[in-house]
């Protein structure tokens, strides 16, 4: 079973986050990053796939160099080799180019050996588009089945993926033929954290840096100017205005519970 | 002249000493943490209150499987980390609960320690792995009922016969004495204070649990009762003769409790500012009152200052420089002000303060253990006193 996993290096919610000046791209410089909790999901996923059975987990990122950390801390929690995309030329690109970018990437890969299984988290927490795995699953003309709360392998590398989609109502239970790509929910695992073994060994893994001339792509095809959407304006969010009172006229646990209803608490 | 813009300010790291650290030493520190607050934090009030941890055998294993036990040692199943890791991982583990970081401390400090120093090549080989693996639990046996500064009159004796060895004594406060599978006791002998590798099993070995504590509660202590039990000639340290041996694998537990306390210090006043910050007095947070805040930034101050003794003297166990009065200095400072952290916080937390509730009691209680054990105030001011002025005052 040879596992590719996409991960993204992203600002760490619990700190400021802020946009650069100039070009209205997140401000990636002036604040600490990690591996985007989202896709600790998706490396644990891969993990608990191989340590059952056998093969591979290759992590893949796009991102600057910084981004080598999101590597190096799926590695640690035992993922084996390492993709770093870095070119400067990337700076600033939409999820159609970074999914073009990956699809490459996904294919150089599986030169070597073919990919049976592409996992991703269901987004990233800084963009939280959610639009790149079903983007790269189409360009690598693979069934994208998204969103998994739950993931059965059958028959290892020529089988089949079952997933659990699980709706507001209802639970999809979806197969599809391997190769294929997930996307998994924070709903699937517990995300092991690296041991000290974990830790050491990841010193020693391989990671391959590739730029995207490696890939046969044309700087004009990613970045800023390619974008088919960038962020004109920002501001911040204004501060929280003061909540609704519900005056109780005999109703009030009705409205109560119409309220938690209507904005799906419950 | 740099005119760029310095990252934000870090309450909980004032000064910035994060820098210091490498991009794996903080990952060690992070998995520690995520353990901690997946499998201690939400209990360890309870276990405190109870005076018992619930599945002591299954978290020493996970410690285990993280690799935390005896993660400083190299070789036979040991993680082979820093000191500085080592350190790190220490505070977090101390920031949960001293009990924690006590069984942590005499697991690999005390217990392996000693076995890896000064044990044979089958000592090392059959405990070493599964005690690294938290598979089986060690203690560690020097003080006794009348004898602790002065380990050298312990009244415990081991005697030959035939090839084997007698050991009659007794010893007390041992941290992990009832869980243990096995016991490094240390006894007079005809050759001077010798150790010994001691199966709990053994008969005439028992190790009855210490109760009535109001310290450490989430930890087990025993006494260890040693009634004529008899040991194969192999079950002597060969390594070494004389007191050096205790004080060397003292010297390793100091050193971990020199970064240990601060966790405790570090839990309260993050608890003592958050608090500061939500308690509403005379129609503001008690975070605005000049009080209050001489308070936080005395002991923020403080505890800055600890951690970047803790952080250099750990470089120099790292380079094989440190010396041991050297970790008197760091265990005698860094416990001292750690505990009036606590006691600060505690004040701070009012009424709030004595309860289990918040961490603050329960750091400030443990701590009183802290600055007892693994030498006392006295004891350390006295290493000290003799090492800065050429003159002895306890001897």
């Amino acid at each position: 079973m040879n596992i590719v996993v996409c991960v993204k290096y992203v600002p760490d919610a619990q700190a400021e986050r802020t946009f650069n000046a100039s070009d209205n791209t997140t401000d990636r410089d002036n604040v600490d990053g990690l591996l985007s909790e989202l896709d600790e999901y998706a490396v644990e996923e891969a993990l608990k796939i191989v340590e059952a059975g056998e093969g591979e987990v290759t992590v893949l990122t796009v991102g600057p160099a910084q981004a080598a950390d999101a590597i190096k801390k799926a590695l640690q929690m035992g993922a084996h080799k390492g993709v770093h995309v870095d070119d400067d030329a990337i700076h600033g690109s939409d999820a159609v180019a970074t999914s073009l970018v990956l699809a490459e990437a996904i294919k150089k890969i599986g030169n070597e050996a073919p990919v049976d299984l592409v996992v991703t988290g269901m987004a990233s927490t800084d963009g939280t588009m959610g639009v790149v795995p079903t983007m790269l699953a189409e360009r690598l003309g693979l069934p994208a089945v998204t969103f998994a709360s739950e993931l059965t392998i059958d028959g290892g590398a020529g089988g089949t993926a079952t997933i659990h989609r699980d709706g507001d109502a209802s639970t999809q239970t979806i197969t599809a033929t391997l190769p294929a790509l997930v996307s998994v929910t924070d709903q699937i695992n517990e995300p092991r954290y690296p041991s000290f073994k974990g830790i050491m060994a990841a010193k020693k893994k391989p990671v391959e840096k590739w730029a995207l001339a490696d890939l046969g792509i044309d700087p004009s095809q990613v970045g800023l100017d390619a974008a088919w959407t960038k962020v004109e304006a920002f501001a911040a969010r204004p501060p929280r205005s003061q909540g609704e009172i519900v005056p109780d006229e005999g109703d009030g646990g009705r409205k109560l519970a119409a309220f938690l209803t209507e904005h799906k608490f419950v | 002249m740099k005119t760029s813009t310095p990252p934000p300010f870090d309450p909980n790291d004032p000064a910035g000493i994060d820098d210091l650290l490498s991009a794996d030493e903080k990952a060690v520190r992070e998995s520690v943490r995520q353990l901690c607050a997946q499998r201690v934090d939400p209990y360890v009030a309870d276990w405190f209150e109870r005076g018992t941890i619930d599945d002591i055998r299954g978290l020493t294993k996970e410690l285990g499987s993280l690799g935390v036990l005896g993660m400083h040692l190299e070789g036979y199943g040991c993680a082979g980390m820093s000191a500085t890791e080592y350190g790190l991982a220490c505070l977090e583990l101390e920031a949960s609960d001293s009990g924690l970081r006590s069984l942590v401390s005499v697991q690999g400090s005390l217990a392996m320690f000693a076995i890896w120093r000064w044990g044979s090549e089958e000592q090392k080989t059959q405990w070493l792995p599964p005690m690294a693996a938290g598979e089986a639990i060690g203690c560690f046996g020097l003080t006794e009922p009348d004898v602790g500064s002065d380990p050298g009159s312990m009244r415990t004796r081991a005697r030959r016969d035939g090839d084997d060895w007698v050991l009659d004594g007794r010893k007390m406060w041992i941290t992990n004495g009832s869980i243990a599978d096995v016991a490094v006791v240390w006894a007079q002998t005809d050759e001077g204070i010798r150790g010994f590798v001691v199966p709990t099993t053994t008969p005439g070995f028992s190790a009855p649990e210490i109760k009535h504590k109001q310290s450490l509660r989430a930890s087990v202590t025993s006494e260890l009762v040693l009634d004529a039990v008899r040991l194969p000639a192999d079950a002597v340290l060969p390594e070494v003769r004389g007191l050096k041996g205790p004080l060397s694998c003292l010297n390793e537990a100091r050193f971990g409790i020199v970064w240990g306390a601060l966790g405790a210090a570090r839990s309260s006043l993050q608890a003592a500012l958050s608090y500061a910050g939500e308690r509403t007095q005379f129609g503001r947070p008690i975070s605005g009152f000049q009080l209050t805040q001489a308070k936080l930034v005395d002991m923020s101050l403080e505890y800055t200052k600890g951690s970047l003794l803790a952080l250099h003297l750990a470089r120099r166990k790292d380079a094989g420089t440190l010396r041991p009065e050297q970790v008197c200095l760091g265990k005698l400072n860094n416990v001292r002000e750690s505990l009036e952290i606590c006691r600060t916080a505690r004040t701070i937390l009012g009424a709030n303060g004595i309860s289990l509730e918040y961490p603050v009691i329960r750091h400030m209680n443990n701590l009183e253990s802290v600055l007892t054990y693994e030498g006392t105030v006295e004891m350390h001011t006295l290493v000290l006193g003799q090492a800065i002025t050429g003159q002895s005052a306890f001897r």
